[in-house]
């Protein structure tokens, strides 16, 4: 029983990644109703800024903050010169614009930044939280600052006139505009803002996976699943699905024999899916009822 | 935040229509087309046909996912699966078993053809996003499955396994290569042939009811899940044999050979050929054989990033693909004739 | 009488499919107009090409503004709104958040509270459900909701597409009532297009009929009401 609360402990904190990631996607999905694939990229190279502001001698937090500003312009001047161009294009047209961005991005980095692996530091630093040997300070400061996150969304969504106008954008496209409400500059502005959650989610990540430009991937994939799981339409299912996700890799990888780490990717798709076979709509997603 | 609210969506087909006579090409330039792909290895060398036998490889694999995504309206992340379980079948067949080569075809598109039709039938729930997800789930768990320690003994684990090269029968005189050439190139037409009429035939209505429409195709009593789950396995069976060629001709096969990375190739190679159009196969086949290598010969550290640049500025010009470069030389030729 | 909107040559098509064939006809300000025509004769293309949402020639001028090189989202924020068919209401919203959105484009916030305030007056039934979502209320509820966005826009011109649509006739002649009195209260001029032609010609001051994509016949609405010949030709009763 111990070592079950264990795993399911050891779950959450590496679920905080998760969350974190799969909240970005949530995100640029109530923008555009797309998944981005190249998002964990985007997230990396917004990374790999920081650490090299940090090493030109910035401190800790002025890069922080230079870096979510700068991923807020790159995500916008990303969509209007790759992907607005591409709005009426057929959706797998876009998605194959997203590997494009995905390899340009993968690519870049690895040539300026190389393939080794760096460390990255953490501001809450490393020490075991609360005496529990599972969880970090650093983990505890990934899910605190992932809940600050959803919490700044909530309210900017339920609270703001651009919050009210996104939804509308992303709801009902062309009722938006027939209330005056510029819907392309609206899908500009999601996709700023998952680039910055993004950043976040990447600087928080690093320390842990340490960073060089493949460390996303995996990430990424989990963090469509968590969105999935948790409905696309819900940034607080997102959360719950980063957590859960965290949990279901742990307990396949000691509970399933011959679950190697190899194996813990498509074993935790299958469970997501069996979910999703279930309930269509993630857990928290609103159901969505299709007109003929 | 939201609550459980139903939301009413009304959907405009995911995967656009492909209008029928527009399906193939003309008979004329299928003629021309024919011609070139007979006489060209007897005049290049040895490794440009092994090329020319991987794009027609490839551009099987791109027709079959054209066949599931462009008639059927499903997506596929996971072709690479199919692919590497057609390749591994023919390699242990022929190594293991000394199975003729041209046996273990029909083997490998039957096998294959049940797996897919098999993983069709959870997936009859899923759709868009969520089919994406469970098919690239496929595509992962593969190479991990075949490094998988107990099944060593028949797929070489980690190393793979090396494939014997065949010759050509009745002592023919012309090289290994050529031989597989006309060897794929045969069974490529009768493939490609197969498909165009598939998609003609009841079936293929019923699949593009379903792709256009799925609730109301069930409403007018097509066996939705009948012709999916049989999309499926259609696909997955040509992509199978692709397979099986892939590893007579590369004469081996490897775990790492079959990642995701392949799935995602062919999806591009789908897009880029138009899809849906079975004849941008070919095209489709070739972008992603050619396009890498020139990327890598522009700048070897940032291939990958001249790659996606080039892939961006064609889907750009041409967000239909090559179909769209096809109409455009149509009507080009019709306003000519008019005149 | 001053011209509101001016409508010269337009031309629209879905694809290579030609919907109008050169339609000609103005609204002066204050006027409550009416379009009519059978279903498919192009009533609802006019309106949006009005609004630019479909592909167009001709010449359209709002107040001396044309038109035609702006975006769909610049044409409301000239004072236009549209009402479309099937209402277009943000079903996921709440009735207020609905009512919200239709001032989005404004600045004074004191106005907009007001603004709220007088739509309730109009329509109390929104009061009484302004918390819940917009797409649990019934087909005339939500017409009412659309009516009251539009006008949250303070409009000049407040187009609407088959209001009646889908509606009990109690409820379309409340609502038209209603349309009356903001059409003479609040000085908004109005163009319904609408299938329901009796209800219609009562209502409005004008009359336009259009079939297949060019208008046939032009007028006071009473005049054609009044006309047996148009009425069984065009309108079917």
């Amino acid at each position: 029983m111990e070592l079950f609360t264990n795993q399911i402990l050891a779950g959450i904190s590496t679920g905080a990644i998760y969350a974190c990631m799969a909240l970005a996607v949530v995100m640029i999905y109530q923008a555009i109703d797309h998944l981005n694939f190249a998002q964990g990229e985007m997230a990396m190279f917004s990374t790999f800024i920081s650490w090299q502001l940090m090493q030109w001698g910035l401190p800790y937090w002025v890069a922080f903050v230079l870096t979510i500003a700068f991923s807020f312009v790159a995500g916008i001047a990303i969509e209007r010169v790759m992907f607005r161009p591409l709005v009426k294009a057929p959706i797998l047209t876009q998605v194959a614009g997203f590997i494009a961005l995905y390899s340009i991005i993968n690519s870049s980095a690895g040539l300026i930044w190389d393939f080794t692996i760096k460390q990255y530091p953490t501001p809450f630093g490393s020490a075991p939280f609360l005496g529990s040997q599972l969880i970090s300070t650093h983990q505890a400061g990934m899910i605190g600052v992932t809940l600050l996150m959803l919490l700044g969304l909530y309210f900017f969504f339920q609270y703001t006139r651009v919050g009210l106008a996104m939804r509308a954008a992303a709801s009902l496209p062309e009722s938006a505009r027939l209330v005056g409400i510029n819907t392309s500059w609206m899908v500009a502005l999601g996709w700023g803002m998952a680039a910055a959650i993004g950043a976040v989610a990447g600087i928080l990540i690093a320390p842990v996976v340490f960073l060089e430009p493949n460390m996303m991937l995996g990430v990424l994939i989990y963090g469509f699943a968590a969105a999935v799981l948790g409905g696309l339409t819900s940034p607080f299912g997102a959360v719950v699905g980063g957590f859960l996700v965290g949990i279901f890799e742990n307990l396949a990888g000691t509970y399933i024999p011959g679950v190697g780490n190899e194996l813990k990717l498509p074993i935790a798709l299958a469970l997501i899916i069996s979910v999703l076979v279930v309930k269509p709509a993630g857990l928290f997603g609103r159901a969505i009822v299709k007109r003929v | 935040m939201s609550t459980a609210l139903e939301q009413v969506v009304t959907d405009a087909p995911a995967v656009e229509a492909v209008p029928k006579r527009a399906m193939t090409l003309g008979s004329g330039t299928s003629l021309v087309v024919l011609g070139l792909l007979i006489l060209a290895p007897l005049v290049v060398k040895n490794f440009i046909i092994f090329q020319l036998t991987m794009l027609l490889i490839y551009g099987l694999a791109v027709l079959a996912l054209n066949i599931l995504t462009g008639g059927s309206g499903q997506f596929s992340l996971g072709q690479s699966a199919f692919y590497a379980v057609g390749a591994y079948t023919s390699a242990i067949l022929m190594e293991t078993y000394n199975v003729n080569y041209v046996l273990t075809l029909p083997i490998s598109g039957i096998l294959c053809f049940g797996f897919g039709f098999l993983f069709g039938l959870p997936a009859l729930r899923l759709s868009g996003v969520y089919l994406a997800l469970a098919t690239f789930a496929l595509a992962t768990a593969m190479p991990q499955l075949l490094k998988l320690n107990f099944l060593e003994p028949w797929t070489g684990g980690v190393q793979g396994l090396v494939v014997t090269k065949p010759d050509a029968p009745f002592g023919l005189p012309m090289s290994q290569d050529m031989w597989l050439y006309y060897f794929t190139l045969v069974i490529t037409i009768a493939i490609y042939i197969a498909s165009v009429n598939l998609l003609r035939s009841r079936s293929g209505r019923a699949f593009m009811a379903i792709r256009d429409n799925e609730i109301a195709a069930s409403a007018m009593g097509v066996d939705v899940a009948l012709y999916k789950t049989l999309a499926f396995g259609v696909s997955a069976g040509i992509t199978g044999v692709a397979g099986s060629l892939g590893a007579i001709v590369v004469q081996f096969v490897a775990p790492d050979s079959y990642t995701i990375t392949l799935a995602i190739q062919l999806f591009l190679g789908m897009v880029v050929g138009g899809v849906g159009w079975l004849p941008g196969s070919i095209v489709g086949a070739a972008f992603i054989i050619f396009v890498p290598n020139m990327a890598e010969s522009v700048s070897k550290g940032l291939s990958g990033a001249v790659f996606g640049v080039l892939l961006f500025i064609v889907i750009y010009l041409v967000p239909h693909g090559a179909r769209q470069v096809a109409i455009f030389c149509q009507q080009t030729v019709a306003k000519y004739r008019k005149r | 009488m001053t011209t509101l909107l001016n409508v010269k040559d337009l031309r629209a098509y879905y694809g290579q499919v030609q919907a109008l064939h050169g339609l000609t006809f103005s609204l002066n300000e204050g006027s409550l107009t009416t379009l009519l025509g059978a279903n498919g004769a192009g009533k609802t293309t006019t309106l949006r090409a009005i609004c630019n949402m479909v592909r167009s020639t001709g010449a359209i001028e709002f107040e001396g503004q044309p038109l035609s090189s702006r975006s769909t989202e610049n044409i409301v924020r000239l004072g236009i709104a549209h009402v479309p068919q099937g209402r277009g209401t943000f079903t996921t919203m709440t009735v207020e958040e609905n009512l919200q959105l239709g001032a989005i484009t404004r600045r004074d916030k004191a106005g907009i509270v007001a603004d709220i305030e007088r739509m309730y007056a109009y329509f109390p039934v929104l009061k009484a459900r302004y918390t819940q979502q917009a797409g649990t209320l019934s087909g005339g509820e939500q017409q009412m909701l659309a009516v009251a966005r539009a006008l949250m826009l303070r409009p000049r011109l407040m187009l609407l597409d088959e209001p009646s649509f889908g509606l009990a006739p109690l409820v379309v002649r409340d609502l038209f009532k209603i349309l009356g009195q903001i059409n003479r209260e609040e000085k908004v001029s109005i163009l319904v297009v609408e299938q329901n032609a009796q209800l219609a010609l009562e209502l409005a001051d004008q009359a336009y009929v259009i079939e297949t994509g060019r208008i046939v016949m032009s007028g006071a609405a009473q005049d054609i009401a009044n006309d047996e010949n148009v009425r069984k030709s065009y309108l079917g009763y």
